[in-house]
C-alpha cells in the first residue's frame, strides 16, 4: 500500500479550520512524549506547562498582558499577509512605535493633559508606519523584496534604540545605565484590574481585531486585497491596484506593531530601555498563521502563543526544565501547523502498488 | 492510593517529619533569576556556580532553584513575583535590567528579602550588590605590558557603560605602568554575548598588531581566538568573568574571575539569622568577590611575584588602580596626585585614559 496525495479539485474549508487545532493537538501529544524523554511525568508536564500560569487570577492576566502586543502585531499582520504582502519585520516597527510613542511622552514629560496617552498611542502608530513605508516604498517604486528589506530594517531600530538609549535618551539621574527615565503615571496605561498589570493596551487590542474583521470582511478595500493574496492576475483584471494592497498591508502591519510597542513601554515596562520586546514582532508571524489570519483566530493563537511563554517559565520553576522548552513548543506548533496544511490543497489516500 | 504508593508516601511524610525536626524548620527556599542560560562559562555560569556554593555551604538549611534566560523587559516582573508568591525567601535578580522589577516586587512582598546584582537603587528589603571589576583589570594589564612584543593591546567590549569604561582604563592604566609605550585599542561589538561578532572583532584587533587581547563580553570566543593565532601570532589572552584555561590551554595568560559564592553564602546566613540590615556593597580582592585566574607559565616569576604583590597592595587598599593623576586621551587631568578617583567618579565614568589609542563612538 502506498500513501499517495491527490490534489483536491477546491481548498478544503472544514480542513482549513481543523489544520490548527490538529497541529495544536499534536504539539500537545510530542510535548508529553518530550516530558517523557526528559524523565518528567509527562501528566505533571502538561499541568505545569499548561495549567498553572493560569491557577489563579493573576496569572490570568498575565496572559492577557503577554498576549496584548501579540494580538495587536498579529492583527495587523494579517492584513498584509492576506494580500501576499510579506511584512518580516514588525519587530522594528514595534520598536519605533515605541521609540516615537515613548519620545513623545519623554519630551512633555510632567504634562497632565488628557491628551498625553492618546496622542502618545497614535505617535507609536505613526512611527511603525513610517518604519512600514521603507520596504513598502522600496517595493512599490524599485520591486525590492519587503521580505528582505522589512527583515533589514529590524536590525537598524534595534540600533537605532541602543543609540538613543545609550546616548541622547539617557536618563541623567540614571547612573550611565542605558535606559531613559521612568515614564510618568499621566504617560502610562492605566490598569484594567487592580493588583495585575493588564491595563487598557487589551482594549486598544480588541479593537484592532473588531476593526480588523470589518476591514477584512465587510469592506471592499478588504476584498480587494483578499483577491489580490488569492488570485492575482484576478485582481490586476478587475482593476485592482497591486501597489495600493503593498502600501495598505505594510502600514497596517506597521501601525499596529507601533502601538503595541508604545503600549509596552506605557504599560509594564514604563521606560525605554533595549529589551522593550522578546519576539513579539517574529512571533506575531506564528500567530497570525495558526490564527488563520482571522482576527477571531488571532484572539485565541495569541492566548496560546502567551501561555507557550508562560509555560516556559514554570517549566524552568517546577520541573527544572531549560528555559529552551518554550521555543521548542513553539517551534513544533508552526512546524505542525505547516505540515497539516498539506491537506488543504491534497487528499491523502491509499492505494496499491502497482507490480 | 494502591499499598506501593501508601508506603511512599508514609515513607515522604515521615522523612519530612524528620528532616523538619533534625532541622528545626523546613529548608528555606532561595530562588536565582539569571539573564542567560547557564552555560559553561561567562557572567551567568559565575553566578551559579556562587549558588551552588552557597548551597552546599548551607547544606540542609536551604534549597535553591533557578530560572535562567529571562528577558530584561516586562516578563522579569512576572517571574520575579511568582517566585516570592511560591515562598522563595530570598531571591537574587542576577541582571541589571532587573532593577525597576525587582524594586516593584520587593515592596509587594515585604516578608521576603531581595537582592539585585549591578544596580543602584536599595530598599528595606532589597540589597545590591557588584564587584570592583577593575582591580582584576589592571593587574591583567601589568601582564601585558610585561610580555606584549608589539606594544598594542586589543580589548574587544560590549557597551559603553561606566563599568566596561573601568575595566578599558584599569587595563591600560596597568600596562603602561610597567610599558610607557603600550597602547590599547578598542572595538565594541553593541551585544553582551555574540561569539560571531566577538570573534571577528578578536581577529580584527589581532591583524592590527595587538598580542595581547581581553575582552568585556560573555562568550569564550575572543580567547579561542587567541589560541587559534597563538602559534602563528604569538597571541596572548586575558579572559574576564570566568577562567577559561579550557578553551585557550596554551594562550591564556590570566583573566578576571567572578566569585559570587562567599558572599552569597555570608549574606544568605545574615538574613536568615535576622541579622540582615541591608547590603549596598561593591566589593573587590578585598572581599574576595574577584580573583585573579592561574597564572600561565609562561608568566616570568619576576613578572608573577610583582603581579601578586600589588594584589596583595590593592587588598589592603594600599594601592588604588585609579590613584592620581588620572589623565584622560584629552590631556585633561581627572584625579589629581595624590588622591584616589572616588566609587562616584567611578561610576560616572565616560571617557578613555590617556593611552587608549581608540576614540569613543559619539552619541
Amino acid at each position: 500500500m502506498w500513501l499517495k496525495f491527490e490534489q483536491r479539485a477546491e481548498p478544503s474549508k472544514v480542513i482549513s479550520y481543523l489544520s490548527p487545532l490538529l497541529a495544536v493537538g499534536l504539539m500537545f501529544l510530542s510535548g508529553m512524549i518530550l516530558f517523557l524523554i526528559l524523565g518528567k511525568s509527562p501528566v505533571e508536564g502538561f499541568k505545569v506547562f499548561f495549567l498553572y500560569p493560569l491557577k489563579d487570577s493573576y496569572g490570568v492576566a498575565e496572559l492577557f498582558l503577554k498576549a496584548t502586543p501579540l494580538m495587536l502585531c498579529a492583527v495587523g499582520l494579517s492584513v498584509g499577509f492576506k494580500a501576499n504582502v510579506w511584512n518580516i519585520g514588525a519587530e522594528g516597527q514595534l520598536l519605533i512605535g515605541a521609540l516615537v510613542g515613548g519620545g513623545l511622552a519623554l519630551h512633555f514629560d510632567g504634562s497632565n493633559s488628557l491628551f498625553l496617552l492618546p496622542s502618545m498611542i497614535l505617535a507609536g502608530a505613526l512611527g511603525g508606519m513610517i518604519w512600514a513605508a521603507i520596504p513598502a516604498y522600496l517595493r512599490t517604486r524599485f520591486n525590492a523584496n519587503e521580505i528582505l528589506t522589512s527583515l533589514m530594517l529590524v536590525y537598524i531600530a534595534e540600533l537605532v534604540v541602543s543609540w538613543l538609549v545609550h546616548g541622547p535618551w539617557k536618563d541623567p539621574d540614571g547612573f550611565n545605565f542605558p535606559q531613559t527615565k521612568l515614564l510618568s503615571a499621566q504617560a502610562t496605561l492605566p490598569i484594567l484590574l487592580a493588583g495585575t498589570r493588564v491595563n487598557t493596551a487589551l482594549v486598544i487590542a480588541l479593537g484592532a481585531l473588531v476593526a480588523g474583521w470589518i476591514f477584512m470582511n465587510k469592506s471592499f478595500m478588504g476584498y480587494q486585497m483578499k483577491v489580490a493574496g488569492q488570485a492575482e492576475q484576478a485582481g490586476r483584471y478587475a482593476g485592482f491596484s497591486a501597489k495600493r494592497s503593498v502600501w495598505i498591508g505594510m502600514l497596517a502591519g506597521g501601525a499596529m506593531a507601533g502601538v503595541a510597542g508604545i503600549a509596552e513601554v506605557a504599560g509594564p515596562i514604563g521606560q525605554i530601555t533595549e529589551h522593550i520586546s522578546p519576539g513579539y514582532g517574529f512571533a506575531a508571524m506564528i500567530v497570525a498563521f495558526v490564527g488563520r489570519l482571522s482576527p477571531i483566530g488571532i484572539f485565541f493563537s495569541s492566548l496560546l502563543m502567551a501561555l507557550l511563554y508562560m509555560g516556559g517559565e514554570q517549566a524552568q520553576q517546577y520541573l527544572a526544565l531549560p528555559s529552551s522548552i518554550s521555543k521548542v513548543f513553539q517551534g513544533m506548533l508552526l512546524f505542525f501547523l505547516l505540515g497539516s496544511d498539506v491537506f488543504i490543497n491534497f487528499r491523502p489516500r491509499l492505494v496499491r502498488r502497482r507490480k | 492510593m494502591n499499598h506501593r504508593q501508601f508506603a511512599l508516601a508514609t515513607l515522604g511524610v515521615s522523612a519530612l517529619l524528620a528532616s523538619t525536626i533534625l532541622m528545626g524548620a523546613e529548608p528555606v527556599k532561595i530562588a536565582f533569576v539569571y539573564v542567560s542560560p547557564v552555560g559553561d562559562a561567562g557572567w551567568t555560569f559565575q553566578h551559579d556556580q556562587g549558588r551552588k556554593q552557597m548551597e552546599a555551604d548551607m547544606k540542609g538549611a536551604v534549597t535553591t532553584k533557578f530560572i535562567e534566560n529571562v528577558p530584561e523587559g516586562a516578563d522579569a516582573e512576572r517571574i520575579i513575583r511568582q517566585l516570592a508568591q511560591d515562598g522563595n525567601r530570598i531571591i537574587f535578580t542576577t541582571s541589571f535590567g532587573y532593577m525597576n522589577q525587582t524594586a516593584k516586587v520587593a515592596v509587594a512582598f515585604p516578608n521576603a528579602t531581595f537582592f539585585h546584582a549591578t544596580g543602584y537603587k536599595t530598599g528595606a528589603n532589597l540589597g545590591i550588590y557588584n564587584a570592583r571589576f577593575y582591580e582584576g583589570r589592571y593587574l591583567n594589564g601589568v601582564i601585558a605590558g610585561k610580555m606584549t612584543k608589539t606594544n598594542l593591546a586589543g580589548y574587544v567590549a560590549a557597551f559603553p557603560i561606566p563599568e566596561v569604561m573601568q575595566g578599558i582604563n584599569a587595563f591600560t592604566r596597568g600596562m603602561r605602568s610597567v610599558n610607557p609605550k603600550a597602547e590599547v585599542r578598542v572595538i565594541w561589538v553593541n551585544s553582551w554575548f555574540d561569539p560571531g561578532k566577538e570573534r571577528e572583532a578578536a581577529m580584527t584587533l589581532i591583524s592590527q598588531g595587538a598580542d595581547m587581547i581581553t575582552h568585556h563580553t560573555d562568550s569564550t570566543a575572543v580567547v579561542q581566538a587567541a589560541e587559534e593565532k597563538h602559534k602563528e601570532k604569538g597571541t596572548w589572552s586575558f579572559s574576564y568573568h570566568s577562567d577559561m584555561t579550557k578553551y585557550g590551554p596554551t594562550s591564556q595568560l590570566s583573566g578576571t574571575t567572578h566569585i559570587w559564592g562567599d558572599f552569597y553564602t555570608k549574606i544568605v546566613k545574615e538574613v536568615l539569622d535576622k541579622k540582615w540590615t541591608g547590603t549596598n556593597l561593591w566589593g573587590g580582592l578585598k572581599d574576595g568577590m574577584i580573583k585573579l585566574a592561574p597564572m600561565n607559565p609562561a608568566v616570568p616569576a619576576d613578572v608573577k611575584s610583582y603581579v601578586q604583590k600589588l594584589q596583595a597592595d590593592a587588598a589592603t587598599g594600599k594601592f588604588h588602580p585609579f590613584a592620581g593623576p588620572v589623565v584622560d586621551q584629552e590631556g585633561k587631568e581627572r584625579v589629581p596626585k595624590g588622591k584616589n578617583m572616588t566609587d562616584a567618579e567611578m561610576g560616572a565614568m565616560n571617557y578613555y585614559v590617556k593611552g587608549v589609542a581608540s576614540t569613543l563612538p559619539k552619541s
